[in-house]
């Protein structure tokens, strides 16, 4: 049976990804200390699984609405307002989607066109480049660097910028540097944005983990941004619930439409079960002002300081990132690739961290260890890890 | 106490060997400021003692723990006192609480054999003046204590790498 004549181009040409292919390898053997995860390590607040329980005893087993139980979407609404200070109606600017995952593919499936260029900083979340592929277009890695904290530059910005260029992705808190963007560099990239009329896809998924005064800013709620913002967020980890599947888009409403035209013909509505729990955590999180959640920071946020010092402190170049549940350190003082490190940790210590290459060219010199564990296991792992790049320094001299 | 001192004490009860260095290091801080709050908290015997919470089951040694409820005639606030601190002055009574409900304190004692566990209750404790009758439980097997789980299946629910 010929099954390449079967397969489309685009299908055969995306590159599986880098972690599951480290995934596999580490699967292989018995333990290992994993620092690769990528969901926090809290499980879903009994409320919501006791609601999401409820419904299944009510029988509320049907589909719902294309956009999302209508509930939802009031609450999702009102946090949007009372956390991040934008207005998205609820019946017109908001879908809710199978986890962010499907608003990322929405998003670029309703905006890509052959041809177009769409702006993706590097390095990131393994999924943009091969969704906009698959959407037709062409991504355009927009490099990164860790003088800069990796955040993305105006000015850097300008240079990728072409008549081709129809969207920016701006994924911050980002997955996998732990980079967020304060206001004012926000303010910057929106003036570029506006200047040369794209489009951003504002990818905010770790909005509540962001380890500062100010807090997450969202884009959108910048002056004269709304319009030309696609915000995708989801709970799976503000409020652990990453296997249930639940994520929103809020966009103005002819871009909403688009999106929820390829919705309703493909996913048909996000799944109902998850969409109840999904109102529990918002109700709970309402009535006690989201302590839940800023407990949930707290903790991620001591562990963030731990790892950041200790990864210094054995000379594993670091900066503080302040978003997310991951630190992006750099190998260079080890004269390796992320690759060599992360092969030979798991060979020799048991440890496994990710590649930074997993993430784009410009993570090659890097590795990803996520917090998202207990300080326990922290402990332990960094401990190896600190032997490990003590062992790599003798041998280099 | 402050939103520090609380936050210490989160920690410490978490794990009492962190160390200064790395409670400031978690919490933001410098290490001078840790100490200083952790010397005020135990100055105020508000931390009282350091300790590790041990499974029993796995030493191999003979064990026996117990909670034993007792009931005391009734009197005004100071005669539970009274009784209390005669229970509490041996060293294998571990816990003594006062409690609401159908009998009035309640004890944990950690003795080396159940018979001493027989022997605590019938000599030592019935024979306090006061004391009108004990319930004695033995403890079967712990699945948690401390706060933390001793079971040793800790297989993880999340895939050890994933985006």
């Amino acid at each position: 049976m010929n099954y390449e004549k079967f397969i489309n181009e685009r299908a055969k040409n995306i590159k599986p990804s880098g972690i599951r292919k480290f995934f596999e390898i580490v699967e292989q053997r018995k333990d290992v200390i994993s620092l690769g995860v990528g969901e926090p390590d809290f499980d879903t607040p009994w409320g919501s699984r006791e609601a999401a329980v409820r419904s299944i005893r009510k029988g509320m087993t049907h589909y719902t609405s294309n956009y999302g139980l209508l509930q939802l979407r009031e609450l999702i609404s009102e946090y949007y307002k009372k956390r991040y200070n934008c207005d998205y109606d609820c019946k017109s600017e908001i879908l809710t989607t199978t986890g962010a995952s499907e608003a990322i593919d929405l998003a670029l499936r309703a905006v890509c066109e052959n041809g177009d260029e769409i702006l993706i900083p590097e390095p990131s979340y393994v999924s943009y480049c091969p969704c906009v592929v698959l959407a037709g277009a062409n991504p355009v890695a927009v490099k990164c660097n860790a003088e800069t904290e990796f955040k993305l530059v105006a000015d850097e910005l300008e240079k990728y910028i072409t008549d081709k260029t129809k969207a920016l992705i701006l994924p911050y808190p980002n997955n996998p540097t732990g980079a967020i963007m304060e206001r004012k560099y926000l303010e910057k990239v929106a003036e570029t944005a506006i200047k040369h009329d794209i489009l951003i896809i504002s990818d905010e998924i770790y909005s509540e983990l962001t380890y500062n005064e100010e807090g997450h800013t969202s884009i959108a709620s910048l002056p004269n941004m709304k319009e030309r913002t696609i915000v995708i967020n989801g709970f799976s980890k503000a409020f652990a619930m990453t296997g249930w599947r639940l994520g929103y888009v809020l966009a103005p409403k002819e871009l909403l439409h688009a999106m929820y035209k390829i919705h309703q013909y493909t996913m048909l509505c996000a799944p109902t079960i998850s969409q109840y729990a999904g109102i529990e955590s918002l109700k709970q999180g309402f009535e006690d002002d989201f302590t839940s959640v800023t407990e949930m920071r707290d903790q991620y946020d001591m562990r963030r300081r731990f790892v950041v010092k200790e990864l210094n402190s054995m000379g594993l170049k670091c900066f503080t990132p302040r978003g997310a549940f991951y630190v992006f350190p750099c190998l260079s003082s080890l004269g390796m690739t992320g690759e060599e490190f992360a092969s030979r940790l798991l060979e020799e210590e048991c440890v496994a961290v990710v590649p930074g290459s997993a993430f784009g060219e410009s993570g090659e010199y890097f590795v990803r260890i996520s917090y998202a564990y207990s300080m326990k296991n922290l402990e332990i792992a960094l401990q190896k890890i600190a032997d490990f790049v003590k062992k790599i320094k003798s041998e280099i001299k | 106490m402050n939103k520090l001192q609380k936050n210490i004490i989160k920690l410490l009860k978490e794990d009492a060997r962190y160390g200064y260095a790395k409670i400031a290091t978690m919490l933001g801080c410098d290490e001078d400021t840790v100490k200083e709050a952790v010397t005020e908290l135990e100055s105020k015997g508000i931390i009282v003692k350091y300790t590790a919470i041990i499974n029993n089951e796995k030493t191999g040694e003979e064990f026996g723990d117990a909670l034993i409820e007792v009931r005391v005639t009734p009197q005004a606030r100071r005669g539970f006192d009274a009784i209390a601190e005669k229970i509490y002055k041996f060293d294998d009574v571990k816990a003594v609480f006062l409690m609401s409900g159908t009998y009035d304190l309640a004890i944990t004692l950690e003795c080396k054999t159940a018979k001493d566990v027989a022997l605590f209750v019938s000599e030592r404790l019935s024979a306090i003046d006061g004391v009108v009758g004990t319930s004695t439980h033995f403890i079967m097997k712990k699945y948690k204590d401390g706060g933390v789980i001793f079971e040793d299946d800790e297989s993880s629910k999340r895939l050890s790498v994933s985006e």
